[in-house]
């Protein structure tokens, strides 16, 4: 992208047209004389018979905000999400921390121990939403995509500090086996242009 | 060795000639990259990444050495493809689990893989099944090992335990084409990687040695990590505390790495403990036992009240070594304000020989230091269990027999497998207990120089000498000439022909010989196997740096006096340098700060240990105190250092500056008393917060202060008793006061990973000669008391003398000694 075309300030080729503005009173009396026009003109009935009108036709642009919502898009980033692997229903957050360290408000912590399986186990996790300034960071740098911005943007809370924690975020387990886990198309998530991107390793099997 | 100066790329740099390239380079902040060398322990070679061009040609960093003029160039084109294809073999089959493993963010694989930029691979192999294994305390996973062999040279050059070695992997060969295709560094590094991994020496599923994790605190990748630590933390989340061991007298340099508990619980926690492993080792009780903290102490007013009342009242003030030198100091101001006596008798015992040696030595304190011991290469310790009273103190030991091809004798009754195993180098020479002083008296005889030595000394040494005639068995090689006849088949003909042949010969032949020969009454006192001499004369052939290491036994020996008196002889009328190992943590800066008394009065306070009234950091006391690693303050170390230590965990409750306070002292910090140490003992009056605390690249020590070695006034009177011959241990079992490897008092046994039971330890022998098993109660019973203790089997110990320790509280065993580390004692099984 070149600097040109933000040098191009060729106004003239479109519609553009002055808005047609009356001067502005200077004197005591012209002012008296705006103020008497306006109150007499009746512009307040203007506005309530617009509003009367459009009741009658029942074409009402007002979103009935909580009863009805607007999509958001796939890009929106509100309430953490934890995801899980499809079909095995596995937790996918390794618990590797990069989220963590990353977090540039300090608002995410998990603790983690080895399972009985000699794996990394994510005991808990929690996300101060009081804190979190909702940058997408963590969903960027997680490497396996298993921390992602949902569609949940209602974070009223009735107190400061509101903590989100583990369970909460992650998917329901039969959700995911039943593969109705959305997968994230947001902010961190895999391009299709990916393959083209990638180096391959040699392989000696 | 003199200083010369080299180039490194353009850089013109001052080093010791015959310094390795690598060394001379990171004292001078020249970065070569290098994964396998490590500082103190001999060059490995595994990785070659330190590849440097030395006068035109190639060498490596960590073996060449630096000689006059040399021009060193870090960086060529043949050099950077060598390292980049180092670092792409290392990257073939790693496990892409960065996410998980407990090194991931203080990896060298991850930042070397980065600062060469290796964004793609050329080399592949299959890879074999490398299955992660548990050795005990420490885990290892042989996928993630990049054998780099670190672990194994540290365990052999500066731990002396050998328990890890390379054993074979089992893959394929490489390809044949790779030969042709890859630099030649790069080829012969991966042709030795491909056919390694890392084992147990011993062949056997678990770590038999003496557990000091410092293999896991070398490895650059997550191979090898401490089995408790694992997938707890990552290492980014830590804060590292610089502090200063505190459970020896070796006041190791560490870091407590601490972090939030958990989510629910946000106070702090240690997570592991962190060396600087380039230039100082931890023991296990170091690495392991940091959580001796005393927990969930608040301000207790009434015990407080209480406590001020019972000092009121006291007249005694009795006390440990493990206390910093500020409360050291607080104790003796408290002394000279309200005349307390203070009791610590493993101090008072240190002091009395410290102070005895002075007045022959002319200086307060001991000449050298566990860096010379390091440095030597001769080395002697006497009347010390030197595993477990001061592991540094065996490092050094070790080091020095491997690095400088060095040589020591282990005077000790006790026969100790660990000792044994550092090397052929190694003489341990068992003597009876009580027998330090002939020890002291053969180290006069057979090193000082007995033109300057006292006549006295000289004549009196000169009675256990006399000849005598032996007959030897020699061995002597003779040529002879035998003939011999053979059939042999004549090619073209086929015809057999007989053909005698005459043979040159060399047969060994044993012949009785008999010769003069020098005896020293001296070792058989000692009980110095029979090829003593000749074994000696080969340890001494390249001999010319000694250290002489003296321990706790000599402290506590009836004849302490005599013996100090001895060791200051040995220094002075001898080349060896002398290290003394103070008893516990700060023996030595307890018995230079505080006027220590023999007798007790009749109320006392007790300061970890029991008193009447009792302040204790282990949480038992009537009034808590913090614990070392919850205080700020100063340790005086063997090597004569006041090392800073700082809080790494909270403390809420009273300290004993609180104490001091409401006694008429007036201080706001225990720190405080940093800068009033006196410095007419030694001490330097700074500022506790100005202290260092730190290694430079160089590896210069830069923490704290060392003591000023001051002089003392000498009498000039060089008298030294003769051997006490009538000193004997009466008749019965031996048993001799030592904790085992990894505890030192009751605080490493208040840790999670250390704690344990104690009880009467036995080496294998002495189990099956008395018909004892592992576990049997049994009561140990000397003039002074009596104990039951379980018995456990201890496979590093040989002979018939049991140990009993210290550290566990339940065992009351200091109560069966009276001071000599060693008393006879009647074990009957229960």
């Amino acid at each position: 992208m070149s600097i040109e075309q933000f040098q191009d300030r060729n106004i003239g080729t479109q519609n553009y047209f002055t808005v047609d503005i009356e001067d502005y009173p200077v004197t005591g009396m012209e002012k008296f004389r705006r103020v008497v026009r306006r109150t007499f003109r009746g512009e307040l009935f203007v506005g309530l018979w617009v509003v009367l009108r459009e009741m009658f036709r029942f074409d009402i642009h007002t979103v009935q905000y909580p009863k009805e919502k607007l999509p958001i898009g796939p890009r929106y980033r509100a309430i953490h999400e934890m995801q899980r692997l499809w079909e095995s229903g596995t937790e996918r957050c390794i618990g590797c921390g990069l989220c963590e360290k990353i977090c540039i408000s300090d608002c995410i912590r998990m603790d983690t121990r080895i399972d009985e399986n000699s794996r990394k186990e994510v005991t808990e996790y929690s996300i101060n939403l009081g804190r979190c300034i909702f940058c997408g960071y963590c969903a960027e740098v997680c490497p396996e995509l298993a921390i992602v911005h949902g569609g949940e943007y209602e974070n009223a809370s009735e107190q400061r500090a509101h903590f989100t924690l583990y369970e909460d975020m992650l998917t329901p387990v039969e959700e995911a086996i039943a593969q109705k886990q959305k997968e994230f198309p947001g902010f961190g998530a895999v391009t299709p242009y990916e393959d083209e991107r990638v180096k391959k390793t040699p392989l000696a099997y | 060795m003199s200083m010369i100066t080299i180039t490194i790329d353009g850089q013109k740099i001052e080093t010791q000639e015959g310094e390795f390239l690598l060394n001379a380079a990171r004292a001078n902040g020249i970065f070569i990259p290098a994964i396998c060398y490590l500082t103190r322990c001999s060059p490995t070679l595994a990785c070659r990444i330190c590849l440097v061009e030395a006068d035109g040609k190639q060498v490596y960093a960590c073996n060449a050495k630096a000689k006059e003029g040399m021009e060193i160039v870090t960086s060529t084109d043949n050099i950077e493809q060598e390292r980049r294809s180092i670092m792409e073999v290392y990257d073939v089959n790693h496990p892409l689990q960065c996410g998980v493993c407990d090194q991931s963010g203080e990896c060298e694989l991850q930042n070397y893989t980065l600062e060469l930029g290796v964004d793609s691979q050329s080399y592949a192999i299959k890879d074999v099944e490398r299955a992660a294994i548990d050795w005990g305390h420490i885990h290892y996973d042989p996928g993630l090992c990049i054998v780099c062999e670190r672990c194994v040279t540290v365990c052999k050059d500066m731990i002396g335990d050998t328990s890890l070695k390379t054993v074979p992997r089992g893959s394929d060969p490489l390809d044949a084409t790779y030969k042709e295709s890859m630099p030649k560094d790069a080829y012969a590094m991966w042709n030795k990687l491909n056919k390694s991994v890392i084992g147990l020496t011993s062949g056997e599923a678990m770590l038999d040695c003496t557990s000091c994790g410092e293999c896991a605190a070398v490895c650059p990748v997550g191979a090898l990590v401490d089995t408790e630590f694992m997938y707890k933390s990552n290492a980014w989340e830590l804060t590292q505390i610089p502090a200063t061991c505190g459970h020896c007298s070796a006041g190791c340099q560490i870091s407590y790495d601490v972090k939030h508990e958990s989510i629910e619980n946000s106070s702090d926690k240690i997570y592991r403990v962190m060396n600087e492993w380039n230039y100082v080792s931890l023991c296990g009780a170091g690495r392991y036992g940091f959580d001796y903290e005393n927990r969930g102490v608040t301000k207790d007013k009434d015990a407080f009240v209480k406590a001020i009342e019972a000092f009121k009242q006291a007249d005694t003030i009795r006390f440990t070594s493990t206390i910093t030198n500020e409360e050291a100091f607080i104790l003796q101001r408290l002394k000279e304000e309200r005349g307390y006596r203070l009791i610590n008798p493993e101090a008072k015992s240190f002091q009395n020989f410290l102070q005895e040696y002075s007045t022959i030595s002319g200086t307060a304190l001991y000449g050298s230091d566990l860096k010379e011991t390091h440095d030597a290469n001769f080395v002697i310790s006497v009347g010390t269990a030197l595993k477990s009273d001061n592991p540094n103190a065996r490092y050094a030991f070790n080091n020095s027999m491997k690095m400088n091809k060095g040589a020591g004798l282990y005077f000790h009754p006790i026969a100790d497998q660990v000792i044994e195993g550092l090397g052929k180098n190694v003489m341990s020479i068992n003597h009876a207990p009580l027998q330090e002083e002939a020890v002291l008296y053969l180290i006069l005889d057979l090193f000082a120089d007995k033109a300057k030595l006292p006549e006295a000394i000289g004549k009196y040494l000169e009675q256990f000498h006399s000849k005598k005639t032996v007959t030897i068995t020699e061995t002597v090689k003779e040529e002879i000439i035998e003939s011999v006849t053979k059939i042999i088949v004549d090619e073209e003909s086929g015809e057999e022909k007989e053909v005698t042949e005459e043979i040159k010969k060399m047969v060994a032949k044993k012949i009785d010989k008999e010769v003069e020969v020098q005896s020293n009454a001296l070792l058989e006192m000692v009980g110095a196997p029979e090829n003593f001499n000749e074994a000696l004369a080969k340890f001494l052939k390249k001999a010319n740096a000694f250290s002489l290491i003296v321990g706790p036994d000599c402290y506590t020996h009836p004849n302490a006096k005599n013996i100090a008196r001895l060791c200051a002889l040995i220094e002075k009328y001898s080349d060896f340098k002398l290290v003394m190992i103070p008893t516990l943590t700060n023996t030595l800066g307890v018995s230079l700060l505080c006027d220590l008394d023999d007798e007790a009065g009749s109320y006392s306070i007790g300061y970890n240990t029991s008193g009447d009234f009792t302040l204790s950091a282990l949480g038992n006391g009537d009034l808590d105190m913090p614990a070392l690693n919850q205080q700020e303050g100063t340790l005086t170390s063997i090597n004569k250092r006041v090392n800073p230590t700082n809080a790494a965990l909270d403390y809420a409750g009273y300290e004993l500056n609180d104490i001091a306070n409401a006694l008429g002292l007036e201080s706001e910090l225990t720190v405080d008393y940093t800068e009033r140490l006196p410095v007419e003992r030694g001490f330097r009056s700074e500022n506790f917060d100005a202290l260092p605390n730190h290694y430079t690249n160089e590896g210069v020590e830069v923490r704290g202060y060392l003591l000023d070695n001051r002089g003392v006034k000498t009498d000039n009177n060089e008298h030294v008793d003769e051997i006490d011959t009538d000193l004997t241990l009466e008749e019965g079992s031996i048993i001799y006061l030592v904790n085992p490897v990894r505890q030192f008092t009751a605080f490493t046994n208040t840790t999670e990973q250390l704690h344990t039971d104690g009880g009467l330890y036995m080496s294998e022998t002495y189990l099956n000669e008395n018909d004892i098993n592992e576990g049997d109660t049994v009561t140990v019973s000397t003039s002074l008391g009596e104990l039951r203790v379980n018995v456990i089997s201890d496979n590093k110990i040989d002979g018939a003398i049991a140990c009993l320790p210290t550290f566990d509280s339940k065992i009351n065993s200091e109560a069966l000694f009276g001071g000599y580390r060693f008393t006879s004692a009647s074990i009957k099984k229960v």
